[in-house]
């Protein structure tokens, strides 16, 4: 279904573009997809996001919108095709929007820092960090999906789309450091979840490969 | 819908716990402050909030909410009255978009600069300073508050920069470290915000954050405060 204008703007191997794609595949929303190639930031881009100069933004009936988060929220109340991305109920609504914020407030800057640490002990507290994260998420699936495939139930959701775009950082942060963090042992839900994720329509192509991601971290 | 019971896990030296309680008393919603003791913290604190062990936690028919900003729109939600949010998704996207950028640049950027010192402090408080002028900018078009004649969401998020900024102003010795005559609508903003008896009434004792947040006295050189990043 095509809808008005919206165009979204991007980068190669960001996770956080990954979450309004995702969205919007949900919505059936057609998109204009603007690649910026590699080091480069147009004048649609800096008219848009003048704040923090980044991406995602997408810009919908010549509007932008920024901030990944802020963009699927904005996505589900906007555009009323397809399933629901947050809970209609407000209690629930919480809950979602909190392990938003822990992912990308506190879970986040572990990731980040396993990439780029100054020290061999920041890099293990790092990783350590990034272990936790799952832990506590692994938990936080049993109680929130009730049974069901994804965070969001039956359909992908708010917590899927933000815990699942980091899914090729994670694979990279294990390849690079020897470790497993989605483990089907020791982390079974999240394991199952992770496949289940990347094999949903609304998602599958979107998740780059882990090779391929690395080498573009490597620029 | 029959009434639950509200309470409130709070400290005194918490600033972002008075955002909620500014949120509740803006809506007239009758709640429960309950007292937490920081260093030593009551099972019901560790089950309301195991992630994170932090204050504000809002209770609601004995479920428990975390994380100030989840907070907010939480009551948005529940007690519609006095409206705090925006009900159009791009009004609502910016709004958030704001108070992300408030939290991140403004917030943190303000306690990272009473923390530090020396060369730490001087770059923090140029970060600090680019974000005013950037929020000062976003200020020129709203008449009083940012939600109108009465305040709203993001007028209560940036609500806590009024403090800190007093704070700041209290430590820096010399000269000024934020010339809040540089940021002119932000400044016009936070005297009527300041003089409002919901927020004047309801902030914690400066002499306690100092004393909690083991906020550093340093001297400060002066900052030219009309370079932007």
């Amino acid at each position: 279904m095509a809808a008005s204008d919206v165009k979204l703007l991007s980068t190669r191997g960001s996770p956080f573009v990954i979450r309004p794609r995702i969205a919007l595949n949900l919505k059936n929303i057609d998109y204009e997809f603007l690649e910026q190639p590699f080091g480069t930031k147009s004048e649609l881009l800096l008219k848009s996001n003048p704040v923090y100069k980044k991406i995602p933004i997408m810009i919908h009936n010549d509007k932008p919108i920024c901030e990944s988060l802020i963009i699927v929220q904005y996505i589900d109340e906007a555009f009323t095709s397809g399933p629901s991305i947050l809970p209609s109920d407000p209690y629930d609504r919480s809950v979602v929007r909190f392990w938003g914020s822990y992912i990308d407030d506190k879970w986040f800057s572990s990731l980040l820092a396993t990439l780029k640490p100054k020290t061999e002990e920041e890099k293990k507290t790092a990783i350590e960090g990034v272990s936790t994260g799952i832990e506590l998420l692994e938990e936080a699936f049993e109680k929130i999906s009730k049974g069901k495939d994804f965070f969001g139930g039956d359909t992908v959701g708010y917590i899927d789309i933000a815990l699942g775009a980091n899914l090729a950082l994670v694979k990279v942060v294990e390849k690079l450091n020897g470790v497993e963090l989605l483990d089907e042992t020791k982390t079974p839900n999240l394991y199952a979840w992770s496949e289940k994720f990347c094999s949903d329509p609304a998602v599958k192509d979107l998740i780059p490969e882990t090779d391929k991601l690395l080498e573009l971290l490597k620029r | 819908m029959e009434k639950q019971e509200v309470k409130l896990l709070g400290s005194s030296i918490s600033p972002f716990v008075r955002r909620i309680e500014w949120a509740l008393k803006l809506k007239g919603i009758e709640y429960e402050y309950s007292e937490e003791n920081l260093q030593n913290k009551s099972d019901l604190f560790l089950e309301s909030n195991p992630v994170y062990k932090k204050v504000p936690v809002l209770i609601h028919g004995g479920k428990p909410i975390c994380e100030s900003l989840v907070i907010l729109e939480y009551i948005d939600e529940i007690w519609p009255q006095n409206r705090l949010l925006p009900e159009d998704p791009y009004e609502k996207a910016i709004v958030r978009f704001w108070a992300n950028y408030a939290e991140d640049k403004l917030m943190q950027g303000i306690r990272n600069v009473l923390m530090s010192e020396g060369e730490e402090q001087a770059k923090g408080v140029k970060q600090v300073t680019a974000a005013l002028h950037i929020i000062d900018a976003e200020m020129k078009s709203i008449t009083k508050f940012f939600g109108g004649e009465t305040i709203g969401y993001l007028d209560i998020v940036l609500g806590l920069t009024v403090l800190w900024l007093e704070v700041v102003d209290e430590v820096s010795s010399e000269s000024k470290m934020f010339d809040l005559q540089s940021f002119p609508s932000y400044s016009k903003w936070m005297e009527a915000v300041k003089d409002l008896p919901l927020i004047k009434d309801n902030l914690p004792a400066k002499d306690i954050l100092y004393r909690e947040e083991q906020i550093t006295l340093t001297v400060v050189p002066s900052i030219d405060n009309t370079k932007v990043e």
